[in-house]
């Protein structure tokens, strides 16, 4: 009987796998040449919520610019969590970067006031646009770049708030999902409190992303990464998730497509933008 | 002995007046040593991802033969040929080519324009949207000798390099604008490892010098992967250049390395032999008016 030699199974998880030191090297030349060479803008501003995403993006505008270069913006709501504002002050002080505390809560209150029907959905999603809101007008006033912090896991699940999380025009993690944003972290040597806590919206208390979605990031990334390369239902089935799990990111995906595309425009020209006229965004 | 410099350029997009300039400054350091041969990547004065600004950036090749004309004289006297990557305006016929031109004379020299025979409009790509394709492969007399120009995805079909070395070809010259993926467990994206791979297998299995020359740099947001490299006729990768920054390669060309590196491993001469049982099997797709008998 001669040797066999059986091919390993298929792992579900090794497509994901990220060189940290070749995706941080690109990702920072990425923002240097679009805020640095097509703009001419030499700073950058972000929210800073104390979440892991943020703090990886921090870590990159500051090894790109500078960290003198980086401004920081936490803005807390009355109920915040207190842990979100000390994870953000530990990226802070990591870092030596710029940093301030803007409330939102009066801005907030002022308009939930004229909504006293709001659910928890609705007060979130004035949060996030409120905070967006924040983040230009300090934009205007720093004559920095507003940088963008959603992952492409929360932006395929329809996790975020339109016209809010998504706004800046700028993201350097748009297109890594939530574990390769933690892989980076790592690499980037983010504190190991933000990278350990579990990732939430801290919208309301004890709220997490994996409750919200009803997944794990890990599940969910693995899922979502078959999706998109192309891969059918069943056989994701088959290379070992749950019909339940599969359905529910392919549910989620499919009805959000329209939160990854500007508002639609009905077309009625033969020089309808985008459409017909067509220009890169850098152009 | 032909000396080559390849140029990992970083056009602004769109700014063509700006980018003729910035390659004045080239031309300028390049003069510092000697050089034959300038290789520079597609779309290498107006950024790869036009979309229809195409219309607006595309020129005949006589204007930008003579532009490039003009910002090498500019610097100076001497002879040089440069191969250069542009967005091609025939009559009203657009394409992506890329052209041999001979600097330094009154009137520039164009050997060769070479129009992208193979257009990727798929994924991240659309280039048939917006160009027409080329029809044909030529082999042209370089300052190094026969030498083919295939353009980025050309190159990805192995019938090219084979057909370019078959018509004569020693040298290949890979004008090329790649963008960046594959952020694998390894320490260079993806799309380079393949390329590295492909380019060194096309230079092994004909014997030909290959000169690759990539664009660098971010267009909103897709970052050009550079790697600039040559590779000898044994397969060897002879100079390498990183995937971000701007930068230029030196390398000799040795027209003796292709005759030993073809006796040691002579596996174009094989295929000369064997091509006429392979191109005539009548079950490949190819159109035919006659077909001669396969077997003798």
């Amino acid at each position: 009987m001669i040797a066999e030699i059986v091919a390993p199974r298929y792992d579900p998880g090794a497509a994901l796998v990220i060189d940290g030191a070749t995706t941080a090297a690109w990702l920072e030349g990425f923002l240097r040449d679009e805020l640095v060479g097509r703009r001419n803008i030499t700073r950058a501003v972000l929210g800073l919520s104390g979440g892991i995403d943020s703090a990886v993006v921090a870590y990159l505008c500051a090894r790109a610019l500078g960290p003198q270069n980086v401004y920081a913006i936490r803005m807390p709501y009355r109920h915040s969590s207190p842990d979100s504002l000390a994870d953000a002050q530990s990226v802070i002080d990591a870092l030596g970067i710029n940093a301030e505390t803007i409330e939102i809560s009066d801005a907030v209150d002022a308009y939930l006031r004229c909504a006293p029907d709001a659910d928890a959905r609705r007060r979130g999603n004035v949060m996030a646009r409120m905070r967006m809101l924040v983040l230009f007008d300090q934009s205007a006033r720093l004559g920095a770049l507003p940088i963008g912090t959603g992952n492409k896991t929360e932006r395929l699940m329809g996790y975020f708030t339109w016209h809010a999380d998504d706004t800046p025009p700028v993201n350097p993690i748009g297109d890594l999902f939530k574990t390769q944003v933690w892989a980076l972290a790592r690499h980037l040597g983010v504190p190991v409190a933000v990278i350990d806590k579990p990732p939430s919206a801290d919208l309301e208390a004890n709220q997490t992303d994996e409750g919200d979605l009803g997944i794990t990031y890990a599940k969910a990334d693995q899922i979502l990464h078959l999706i998109l390369s192309g891969y059918r239902d069943p056989t994701i089935v088959e290379r070992g998730f749950t019909p339940a799990d599969v359905a529910l990111v392919r549910r989620r995906v499919d009805t959000t497509h329209w939160k990854r595309h500007l508002p639609t425009t009905a077309l009625v020209s033969a020089t309808a933008i985008n459409e017909f006229y067509l220009r890169p965004v850098d152009y | 002995m032909t000396h080559v410099a390849l140029v990992q350029c970083k056009p602004r997009k769109g700014d063509y007046a700006g980018n003729l300039a910035a390659l004045g400054t080239i031309f300028a350091q390049l003069r510092g040593a000697p050089t034959d041969l300038i290789v520079l990547p597609e779309a290498a004065l107006t950024g790869y991802f036009l979309e229809g600004a195409v219309y607006e950036l595309a020129l005949a090749a006589p204007a930008f033969a003579a532009d490039l004309n003009r910002v090498w004289r500019a610097g100076g006297s001497g002879v040089v040929d440069v191969v250069c990557g542009f967005f091609e305006n025939d009559a009203g016929t657009f394409y992506n080519s890329a052209l041999y031109v001979r600097l330094g004379g009154a009137e520039p020299e164009i050997v060769h324009v070479h129009r992208k025979l193979f257009l990727p409009t798929y994924g991240v790509f659309d280039e048939e949207r917006f160009h027409t394709r080329g029809r044909r492969l030529g082999v042209f007399a370089s300052t190094f000798g026969p030498a083919a120009i295939l353009i980025c995805e050309d190159a990805w079909h192995a019938i090219t390099s084979t057909v370019a070395a078959l018509k004569g070809a020693r040298l290949i010259v890979v004008p090329s604008a790649s963008p960046g993926r594959g952020l694998g467990a390894g320490r260079e994206l993806e799309n380079v490892v393949h390329w590295k791979s492909m380019l060194a297998n096309v230079a092994q299995e004909h014997g030909v010098y290959v000169l690759y020359a990539g664009l660098t740099g971010f267009e909103g947001g897709k970052g050009m992967s550079g790697s600039s490299c040559a590779f000898s006729p044994r397969g060897d990768v002879i100079v390498e250049a990183p995937a971000l920054g701007e930068c230029v390669l030196r390398v000799v060309l040795d027209n003796a390395e292709v005759d030993v590196a073809r006796s040691t491993l002579p596996l174009l001469g094989d295929l000369q032999s064997a091509l006429p049982d392979l191109w005539f099997d009548p079950e490949l797709p190819l159109p035919r008016a006659s077909r001669e008998p396969v077997e003798s």
